[in-house]
């Protein structure tokens, strides 16, 4: 695994992080480092523990063996499924949400969300009656009230079309450019090439690999057509 | 077609609680059903006290002696005496627990009975004591004893007439009587009729005795023709008992205050377990439970506020019902403040019950269905009397009452409602301890949630 060369203190860490659920081994020994500003994406086969990684990073789980190191309460949590009222409206759900977070101005939380995903005309529209794309907007800016500084995403696109996805990228690389650490889980290799600084693979709750794409695309040598075939041969090679 | 079946049982094949259910509770009822057509009724522990001095229970009707001392096995068939021999002692027995009822037969029962069927007056009495506060249970007890009290009063009654009218043929029609160890012979008015007309045929025409033997003769038809109708005029005739009954427990509730207690408690039971499962299971649906126990609400805080809101709504709903019924029902409205204080208490008993169910069944239709379905036989075991059975099946049903908040419920509703017995305090406590136990199951299962 390529050492991370960098003098930054870390805003997300794992040492020796393993997660067993009875005789299975979802995470095996996982360790790195997040830094601030940065977004990492978390790739990986299905059942590699992305969101078993993910949810011991946000808290809602505890690991079996080691720590993870977080900055507080100040880790947005964004999950798979948009985690929201759908009989309630754009607006209460944020009002909601800002009043359980003790956001100090929960009205003006919610008018800086509703300006941050664009849906100032659907403040007042149940969430139930939003598209998918519109409803995971609203799922993010639950996660963003507390003005974390890092966000968990997991598999934020995986429900989105294209244009949709378009825009949720947009809008959560203009977090990374305000200094919020981000780290996602996600399917889409292309996805984690394009927006992601750093990705982390996982294969069978094993890290396989801490670094940018293009050093991925390295260690897998020439004649891989793109990331997605590199990262295939990569997982091919390690036997996975 | 026999896809799509195979496709419905690989769901329900994945589905162990609603299979369960499906299976668990057709049985359960059946089960419950057959046994109370099964069993025999209970019989009621009546401690029985009988005054009457040994030989003294008799009573004497024309000719004829009637033993009503022998009618009191009858009254055994229905209910399990308990031989007392004084009355502090049947009542310490009522009081204790160890006898529903007492019966109390008074020294004086054989003179009054003679003194109604000789004269026509007299009030044969006798003494019911109850300390039940379950107007089920009392009613129950009443009846067994009432039923078995008019089948003795009906036997007595059937050989009272069956002497009285035996008397009169012999008036009538004549024939022998016993008396004083003597055999006497009685002519009867036929034959005296009979004697009058051959002694008139027999006197010269203008005798004046014609006349006043023609009088004898018309006195007799008449009362030949009168007593004729006397036998089945004397058989509708009852002679009733009268049963004096004295309460231990104080004040018990009216049946129709009971019945309306019953109806505002199982509409407060329904209304608080579909709601607090159902909103607990919801927020699993809307995948809000793990964003919310991350750090926002601990779990203990989400159940509470779960069991506040349907507590809350169920006590509005249930007040507003108790007011509805009170136009038409007797409730003490002077007690309000204990109607609030009863039926809150219930509600979080109810709806801690019910966030356990929520946390158990994790989807909100299934939660809601497991609220419905629990909620029938959990009020059904509760509201039956328990003197009604006995042995294990008494002491089965006894349990289930306790465990589950329904007869603590209409316990404290009653007390609240009418002012009557048991005192309110035992059952609030009772509601409250299960509420805490409810609520700690529920918070072990609604890591399911997650």
């Amino acid at each position: 695994m390529p050492a991370i060369a960098t003098t930054r203190p870390a805003t997300l860490a794992a040492r020796s992080v393993t997660k067993r659920f009875g005789e299975r081994t979802a995470l095996r020994d996982v360790s790195f480092e997040i830094y601030g500003g940065e977004l990492v994406a978390i790739i990986g086969p299905n059942g590699a523990g992305k969101t078993t990684l993910l949810s011991i990073l946000a808290g809602i789980q505890a690991p079996s063996a080691g720590e993870v190191s977080t900055p507080g309460r100040k880790v947005g949590w964004v999950p798979q499924q948009p985690a929201i009222y759908s009989k309630l409206s754009v607006a209460e759900n944020l009002r909601l949400f800002a009043r359980l977070e003790k956001v100090p101005d929960p009205e003006a939380a919610v008018e800086r969300m509703l300006d941050l995903i664009e849906l100032r005309e659907r403040s007042d529209d149940e969430v139930g009656r939003l598209s998918g794309g519109n409803q995971q907007r609203v799922n993010v800016a639950i996660g963003l009230l507390c003005e974390p500084a890092a966000l968990l995403l997991d598999e934020p696109s995986s429900s989105l079309d294209t244009r949709q996805r378009e825009r949720l990228w947009g809008f959560i690389g203009a977090l990374g450019e305000r200094g919020t650490t981000v780290a996602y889980s996600t399917h889409d290799v292309a996805e984690a090439e394009r927006y992601a600084d750093r990705v982390l693979v996982l294969a069978d709750g094993e890290l396989l690999f801490a670094g940018t794409p293009s050093e991925l695309e390295r260690i897998v040598g020439g004649g891989a057509r793109d990331f997605e075939a590199a990262f295939v041969r990569f997982l091919d090679a390690r036997g996975h | 077609m026999r896809w799509l079946l195979v496709k419905d049982f690989q769901i329900l094949r994945r589905s162990p609680l609603l299979v369960a259910i499906l299976v668990i509770y057709p049985i359960a009822l059946a089960l419950m059903i057959g046994f109370a057509l099964s069993s025999p009724p209970g019989k009621p522990k009546v401690a029985f006290l009988t005054q009457v001095p040994r030989g003294h229970g008799t009573i004497h009707l024309g000719s004829q002696e009637v033993n009503i001392s022998g009618y009191a096995k009858d009254l055994f068939e229905s209910i399990q005496p308990i031989v007392v021999h004084t009355r502090a002692q049947a009542v310490a027995d009522v009081r204790s627990g160890r006898a529903l009822a007492a019966l109390i037969v008074p020294t004086d029962i054989p003179e009054q009975i003679q003194s109604l069927v000789t004269t026509g007056v007299g009030s044969p009495t006798v003494q019911l004591i109850l300390n039940t506060n379950d107007p089920v249970e009392r009613e129950f007890a009443d009846q067994a004893i009432q039923a078995r009290l008019d089948d003795v009063e009906q036997a007595v009654s059937k050989q009272v007439l069956r002497v009285a009218v035996a008397d009169l043929q012999r008036v009538l029609g004549g024939g022998s009587i016993q008396l004083l160890g003597q055999s006497f012979r009685l002519l009867g008015l036929r034959n005296s009729r009979a004697l009058l007309r051959r002694a008139i045929a027999g006197l010269p025409p203008r005798s004046p005795l014609r006349a006043a033997l023609g009088q004898v003769v018309g006195f007799a038809d008449l009362a030949i023709g009168g007593l004729a109708f006397a036998s089945p005029v004397l058989g509708s005739i009852g002679t009733p008992l009268t049963v004096d009954e004295t309460e231990l427990s104080g004040q018990t509730t009216p049946a129709a205050t009971y019945a309306a207690t019953i109806s505002v408690i199982f509409s407060l039971m329904l209304v608080t377990m579909l709601l607090a499962a159902g909103m607990l299971a919801l927020e699993r649906e809307e995948h809000a439970f793990g964003r919310l126990v991350r750090g926002l609400v601990s779990p203990g805080a989400l159940l509470a506020e779960k069991v506040l809101l349907a507590g809350g709504c169920a006590t509005a709903a249930a007040l507003v019902m108790a007011a509805g019924i009170s136009t038409f029902v007797s409730l003490e409205w002077s007690r309000f403040p204990l109607w609030v204080v009863a039926l809150a208490l219930a509600g979080i008993a109810f709806g801690a019950l019910g966030v356990a169910i929520g946390g158990l069944a994790r989807e909100t239709r299934a939660a809601s269905l497991l609220a419905f379905m629990l909620s029938l036989p959990i009020a059904f075991i509760a509201l039956v009397p328990t003197a009604a059975v006995s042995g294990t099946l008494k002491s089965v049903l006894d349990t289930v009452a306790f465990v589950f908040p329904f007869r603590a419920a209409l316990d404290a509703a009653n007390n609240a409602f009418s002012g009557t017995a048991p005192a309110i305090g035992w059952p609030l406590l009772h509601l409250l301890g299960l509420a805490l136990v409810f609520g700690a199951l529920a918070r072990l299962v609604v890591r399911r949630l997650a």
